[in-house]
């Protein structure tokens, strides 16, 4: 396994379908490497709170203000108290409704 | 009140001031274009939807106020994207309104039907695709408040035609936000500033494109007097400082001076002022300020360090910065560093016409012209050895003076950028240089010059090639030509006259320097071409890949 060390990123965004792309689009077109993503909404529904997966690296000064800049991200944190366990755990996560 | 989503969006364009937007209908705007009939805004009917752009560019460049432009969805919108990457890369503040098709239709890949919003997110500061008509009422000032604060940029408004025609029901109209000018800058960080500034030995300023407005350029030319520090800066500053002036170095990088490349390295601190250390200023970064430390502010948190790792940086405006730590900076004569700048400067001589050339050289034609038009003359450029040219032998005195698309390079800038600043600024002049490569991209704007009659002089520097990429083939592919000389050559005085403005051609004229005279002298819309000798090139010059301070010359 890659020794390189996990963060994960917490966003408080605007909750509306563009988003996401301009939350992925900057990661794509900045050469950001993203390594899980975790999102829902919270309390009316109005905002979400995204969890991003990313490999600590010299870019993440970078990407922490790129985010910033984003319109509909309200706020940015750096989570390193976070467990990041549930991202590889994915299929864990989804467990059949019984019967 | 009560009324439709199309007469929300005139509206609130009056509230905001907007006199002139620039575009072209089509299905997915016809109510837009409805309610503006009505409209005291002067509609200028752009013949492409880039020309739009770049004329909404123009005025936002010349004025530092929002530009705006329209376009229909589908074919219109793609046609703008060009436009948008440019103000991008450049941060002009336009904001643009497309046309949508209806909100049910969306994801029905329906009659010009195109994901703007999916589009222009990497292009833009920020973009809405509009889902309610309610929304308009929020949406289009807090666009011009995006566009316009901070770092300036391009924004985008999407909005499907069935919300134009829906009516809202609503109280009272929004408030447009002005915008802060609250300093961010403590005195504590001031004092810093100052204090690496006065015990700096031999510092010189770069200054960037954030300086380029006429604050700025006041605290910087008092900065750079009561200091002595030579001041060198990039394309998007033109005109923020005098080029002239005993201070100046000139422009920095790729086509900048050979001192301003060689002097920045034996600075021992760098100021750079909303600069952001673009690589065609800079050349490859990590040979660029290996000695000096770096003082970095920009307006824009994620410039710092992206590039260059700053020694000390600041998040806010030029203007601010300078006007906090003017009283803190000491005088001082720095007769030791001026001494070297001296001795740099005159064993790198700029660049000049050849004694024995004649008024075509490009050098001589640009002084020619500098001496026949009034000094708050606006010139736009497009892209190609004729810009380079003017960037070093204009004298730009002013900000938003010079006009140019310099982080997109986008060839077709000039003639809209051109009309866009001619409609800003009715009482001023308006020369456009162009190439005859260049010219073609947006070459249909030249009916939209003559159906508004503008004072613009357009320049061609026909030189029958694509120079400047003929001179990369030239210098570096060993003079293997490729797609770079032109076979048909347009008769571009012809064309001039077919789009129903003024044609010259200096090729046959008996006095050409009279008739060019002349054509500077006409006020209204006129085209002259100019014979370049195609292997003029462009020297002093980086090569792609090199430092800075080896340039060819
Ligand atoms: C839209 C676009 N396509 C291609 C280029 C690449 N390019 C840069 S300069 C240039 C040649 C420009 O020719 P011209 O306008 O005649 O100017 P000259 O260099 O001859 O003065 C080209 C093709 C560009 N900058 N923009």
């Amino acid at each position: 396994m890659n020794p390189k060390k996990l963060l994960i990123i917490e966003l408080h965004v605007n909750n509306h379908p563009g988003v996401m792309s301009h939350i992925t689009g900057l990661f794509s077109r900045r050469g950001y490497n993203m390594e899980g993503i975790l999102c829902g909404a919270i309390g009316e529904g109005e905002t979400s709170l995204i969890y991003l997966l990313i490999a600590e690296d010299e870019k993440l000064e970078q990407i922490i203000l790129q985010l910033s800049k984003l319109y509909d991200v309200l706020n940015v944190k750096l989570r390193p108290d976070y467990d990041h366990k549930v991202f590889f755990d994915i299929d864990k996560l989804l467990t059949q409704q019984p019967g | 009140m009560e009324m439709t989503g199309a007469e929300i969006i005139v509206r609130l364009l009056e509230q905001k001031g907007i006199k002139t937007v620039a575009g072209i209908p089509g299905a997915a705007n016809l109510h837009l274009y409805n309610a503006l009939k009505s409209s005291n805004i002067r509609h200028i009917l752009a013949r492409h939807e880039q020309g739009a752009g770049f004329m909404a560019q123009g005025m936002a460049r010349t004025t530092g106020k929002a530009g705006v432009c329209f376009s229909t969805s589908g074919p219109g919108a793609t046609n703008l994207l060009t436009a948008l990457a440019d103000a991008k890369l450049d941060s002009i503040p336009i904001v643009a309104i497309t046309g949508q098709v209806a909100s049910a239709a969306i994801g029905t890949d329906a009659f010009q039907e195109i994901d703007t919003y999916g589009l222009t997110i990497p292009i833009t500061k920020h973009n809405f695709l509009v889902r309610t008509v309610e929304e308009l009422l929020t949406v289009i000032p807090e666009a011009f408040h995006i566009a316009e604060s901070g770092r300036p940029g391009p924004v985008v408004i999407d909005i499907p035609k069935d919300i134009q025609q829906q009516t809202c029901k609503f109280e009272q109209w929004p408030e447009f936000k002005k915008i802060s000018n609250e300093s961010s800058v403590s005195e504590n960080q001031a004092a810093e500033i100052a204090a690496m500034i006065n015990s700096a030995q031999q510092p010189v300023i770069l200054a960037g494109g954030g300086v380029n407005n006429e604050d700025s350029a006041g605290f910087l030319l008092r900065l750079a007097e009561f200091n002595n520090i030579p001041v060198t800066y990039t394309m998007r500053a033109l005109g923020a400082f005098p080029p002239d002036h005993r201070l100046s170095l000139g422009m920095i990088g790729m086509h900048g001076t050979r001192y301003a490349n060689a002097l920045i390295e034996e600075a021992d601190l760098v100021i750079a002022l909303g600069a952001r250390f673009d690589d065609r200023a800079t050349g490859i970064s990590k040979n660029f300020c290996t000695k000096p430390k770096i003082i970095h502010i920009d307006i824009d948190a994620s410039e710092i360090n992206k590039i260059k790792k700053a020694t000390y940086s600041l998040t806010a405006r030029a203007e601010e910065v300078l006007k906090k730590i003017l009283p803190l900076i000491v005088s001082d004569g720095r007769e030791q560093w001026l001494k070297e700048i001296d001795r740099v400067k005159k064993s790198m001589p700029y660049v000049s016409a050849p004694e024995d050339s004649d008024l075509f050289h490009p050098f001589n034609i640009i002084s020619e012209v500098v001496h026949n038009v009034p000094n708050d003359t606006i010139i736009s450029t497009d892209v190609g050895q004729h810009q380079m040219w003017v960037v070093q032998a204009w004298p730009f005195r002013k900000p938003r003076t010079f006009i140019s698309s310099s982080g997109l390079g986008t060839m077709g800038f000039g003639v809209p950028a051109a009309i866009g600043a001619a409609l800003a600024n009715p009482d001023k002049k308006v020369v456009c240089f162009s190439g005859d490569g260049s010219i073609l991209m947006n070459i249909q704007e030249l009916v939209t010059m003559a159906e508004n009659n503008l004072n613009i002089t357009v320049l061609v520097f026909n030189n029958h090639s694509l120079g400047l990429v003929k001179q990369h083939q030239e210098l570096f592919f060993k003079k293997n030509f490729m797609a770079t000389q032109f076979e048909a050559k347009p008769d571009f005085c012809a064309l001039a006259k077919a789009f129903g403005i003024g044609g010259i051609d200096l090729t046959e004229a008996p006095e050409p320097a009279k008739t060019l005279i002349e054509a500077l002298a006409f006020e209204g819309p006129v085209l002259v071409n100019i014979p370049i000798d195609s292997s003029e090139i462009v020297l002093p010059m980086v090569k792609p890949g090199a430092p800075n301070k080896d340039m060819i010359f």
